[in-house]
């Protein structure tokens, strides 16, 4: 077992084992080294290496309603089902469309790719779909597809949203690193609202600080602003980010 | 030592454990009143009577203790420290029957979906109650139990501690209720097997460093000059779990009065953070602390010693080394880059070789021996459960091959894989453990009935085979409908239609997994039979007692 050029008894390495074997704090230093390097041989570089992260046109902070959505995908553990991560195999590209780009998940915290699909992807569900199809579908699965196996999330349209620390929600998001601007913290209650009424003065300003976001009651069936609004705006707005009209991912071979 | 009666008072670990509990208590009432989260107010509430019914505990103790510390020897032979040890055993039982209850139920909600019960009991929700009731509760529970037998066994000392222990045990169960009680309610990270939020993950942390404390502690109590190795992989699965735990679960709180978090981590970088965390979740939870299971029980049960002391040696050091490296193979084809996911695959082929080392070494333990498979039970389930290790092992390292994950990835494929390790190498070997234990612990001769344990193995296995193989089918068939392409070059299959040709082997799944459930019930009775009903022990085996003449 030893690589020095000694004879050595058969063992030798083996008989040298004894001395973690009697020292419980050389036993804990070996495992921590032995544990550590797969980890940091394999993390570390994902933060500084440049080609980690492609560079793309159009990526953007969520908008208040489409994080208050989010939020609730999250609590609802949808991606224990829908995977938000198209792999470039050539099925999975015309079936759900361009495999997702690492940049279109940099200010997801946490990531939602997923691991199973008892659903379908929905990296690029966005657009996909009108708004009372998600609705109806949301409601009851099965009155529009009905092999579904989803449940009923009915209760997200008629749940008024709650949006008192939503402000604190953005601010933590612009802790961990999110680009928030200044304007874009400033406004967050008034975008909520705007995004729901697109024929307020205010959604121009919106659109500006969030370029592509889409600007509609999504649940027309109540005038408030409910967990299916936001949960159905932060669905229509998956994937649509990037335009891959425009996207060159020879540009990002190094 | 003095014989004279000392005046009786609160020990400094008592007083110290009181003031922190007190703080704690105090701690979550302001939250609770403060903030505007009703799950969250109820979590805080949780804790406020915990804290309350420990410190009450803690006076109801002093009142029934000796003014001594318990001696650490009685007439040369250890006094062990089984209290907490029990109070473990009882409690994984409870969770596996939980979490298994809840397994077979979102399984026939796959089957039939009309039975999600919006919003508390829907698929999403209950998920992550089953998997972390049954890894974290029950397993985490079994892992406790054994590895708190297993240090004071074969270091022939005292357990460390006086109310470490308890804290540790009582700790670990309070962050399971609020973890299991928090999805339900719509608190969660949303990060696959590691969903508690911020205030859990605080707390587990503490619970951990004092388990730590105390599994070091009495290593260094002990009276064999070494370490046995069953500690070194407890050892190893304390260690690297804190270490996933911390890194993975990095986060900030919106505020301290509101259950949200944000992971610091974002992207790419979670992804990989997540797999690191969460193949090593399997890696050391799931295998480093039943592979101690298995050094300790299948030899004891066997009656043999253990096959290789040098097998034991390159096992234990390959495998932590290599495991480590294997996340990224739940990436494959991903965003991740390219280099990382090359790395993951290369490291869990190669880790197919320690894993069939330690396979051997628990396996070939029986030498002379193979004939207590036909008349012993629990140890046929021992041993069955180490088979079923190493067919998972092989199974891990084919499917992290990148073109067979490009098939098998996003199917059920993969749940069949986790479930024959979870049900075949996990749950059995844990079983295996408990019906070793239980007669030990409570002082009885023997099992009520060996019989009943027969019938708990066979009605598993049978469910087991039900549940791999369908998921067997059922992965690769919707593996190969998603991309199967008509001869004009079209997508054959809508995503729909394989959704619905998954449904008759879900029902096959469902009842596997019904068949399992009810063979653990099996098992449960027997365990109540034995404490209540089976014959004591001879006095021979209990040191402590002292013959009345």
């Amino acid at each position: 077992m030893s690589s020095t050029g000694q004879p050595h008894h058969g063992g030798s390495l083996f008989s040298r084992h004894h001395i973690l074997e009697t020292s419980p704090i050389l036993l804990v230093l070996g495992i921590l080294v032995m544990v550590a390097i797969g980890g940091l041989v394999e993390i570390v570089p994902l933060f500084y290496l440049k080609s980690t992260i492609e560079t793309v046109q159009g990526m953007r902070p969520y908008t208040p309603l489409e994080l208050a959505g989010r939020n609730i995908y999250v609590r609802e553990g949808c991606y224990l089902c829908h995977s938000q991560m198209i792999r470039s195999l050539r099925d999975e590209v015309e079936r759900y469309g361009h495999y997702s780009l690492a940049a279109e998940s940099m200010y997801d915290h946490p990531f939602q790719w997923g691991s199973k699909r008892n659903g379908p992807d929905i990296a690029r569900v966005g657009g996909k779909y009108t708004d009372s199809w998600h609705v109806a579908h949301l409601i009851d699965p099965r009155s529009v597809v009905p092999q579904s196996i989803m449940p009923s999330y009915g209760f997200l349209m008629t749940t008024a949203l709650d949006t008192r620390a939503l402000v604190d929600n953005v601010a933590t998001n612009r802790e961990v690193g999110v680009p928030y601007t200044d304007d874009m913290m400033a406004n967050v209650m008034t975008d909520l609202k705007a995004q729901v009424s697109p024929d307020a003065p205010e959604a121009a300003a919106l659109l500006k600080r969030y370029p592509k976001a889409v600007v509609r009651k999504f649940n027309p069936a109540t005038p408030e602003i409910t967990e299916g609004d936001a949960v159905i705006a932060y669905l229509q707005m998956l994937g649509t980010l990037v335009d891959f009209k425009l996207y060159d991912d020879k540009a990002n071979l190094r | 030592m003095q014989t004279v009666a000392q005046p009786k008072s609160l020990w400094g670990g008592e007083l110290g454990l009181i003031a922190v509990l007190g703080l704690l208590g105090l701690l979550c009432l302001f939250i609770a009143a403060r903030t505007i989260e009703p799950a969250y107010a109820f979590h805080m509430g949780l804790g406020v009577i915990a804290a309350a019914l420990s410190i009450f505990a803690i006076f109801q103790r002093y009142n029934a203790r000796p003014s001594e510390h318990p001696p650490l020897e009685i007439d040369g032979l250890p006094n062990y420290n089984f209290g907490p040890v029990k109070f473990l055993t009882l409690m994984a039982l409870f969770w596996g029957l939980a979490g298994m209850a809840v397994g077979v139920y979102i399984a026939f909600e796959l089957a039939f979906p009309d039975i999600n019960l919006a919003p508390w009991f829907n698929f999403g929700r209950l998920r992550p109650l089953h998997t972390s009731a049954v890894i974290f509760a029950f397993g985490g529970n079994v892992l406790l139990a054994t590895s708190f037998y297993v240090v004071q066994r074969t270091c022939r000392a005292r357990l460390a501690g006086d109310l470490a222990p308890w804290f540790v045990a009582l700790g670990y169960n309070f962050f399971i209720l609020i973890a299991g009680t928090g999805y339900l309610l719509g608190i969660t990270e949303s990060k696959e097997y590691a969903e508690p939020e911020w205030y859990a993950d605080l707390w587990l942390t503490v619970v951990w460093v004092v388990y730590l404390l105390v599994f070091l502690g009495t290593l260094y109590r002990r009276k064999e000059p070494h370490i046995f190795v069953a500690n070194w992989f407890y050892l190893a699965f304390i260690l690297t779990i804190a270490m996933l735990h911390l890194g993975n679960n990095a986060a900030v709180p919106v505020s301290m009065f509101s259950s949200k978090s944000y992971i610091v981590w974002s992207g790419v970088q979670d992804a990989m953070f997540q797999w690191w965390y969460g193949h090593n979740a399997v890696g050391f939870f799931l295998t480093a602390g039943f592979l101690a299971i298995m050094y300790y029980f299948v030899p004891k049960r066997a009656e043999r010693p253990i096959y290789s002391y040098r097998l034991s040696i390159i096992h234990f050091w390959s495998l932590i080394f290599l495991y480590i490296w294997a996340g990224p193979h739940h990436l494959h084809y991903t965003a991740l880059p390219d280099w990382a996911q090359t790395l993951g695959m290369t490291f869990s082929v190669m880790l197919w070789m320690p894993s069939w080392g330690g396979m051997i070494n628990g396996l070939l333990t029986l030498s002379g021996a193979w004939d207590k498979l036909r008349t012993d039970p629990v140890l046929r389930m021992l041993v069955v459960s180490v088979a079923f290790y190493g067919m998972s092992t092989f199974e891990g390292p084919a499917m992290s091959i990148k073109a067979v994950n490009s098939l098998s990835h996003y199917t059920d494929w993969t749940v069949g894989h986790v479930h024959s390790g979870a049900l075949g190498w996990v749950a059995f070997v844990s079983f295996g453990a408990i019906y070793c234990l239980v007669p030990w612990l409570w002082n009885k001769r023997d099992l009520y009935s060996l019989r009943l344990v027969s019938w708990h193995f066979w009605i598993a296995t049978l469910g087991i085979v039900l549940y791999i193989t369908s998921m067997w089918v059922s992965g690769i068939l919707q593996g190969l409908m998603w991309r199967s392409y008509t001869p004009q070059g079209y997508l054959e299959y809508s995503f729909i239609e394989t959704v619905a040709a998954m449904h008759p082997f879900y029902v096959i799944r469902a009842l596997g997994g019904t068949l399992f459930l009810l063979a653990y019930c099996l098992m449960l009775y027997n365990v109540y039979m034995t404490i209540t009903a089976s014959e004591r022990a001879a006095p021979v085996t209990q040191p402590s007692l002292q013959p009345a003449e």
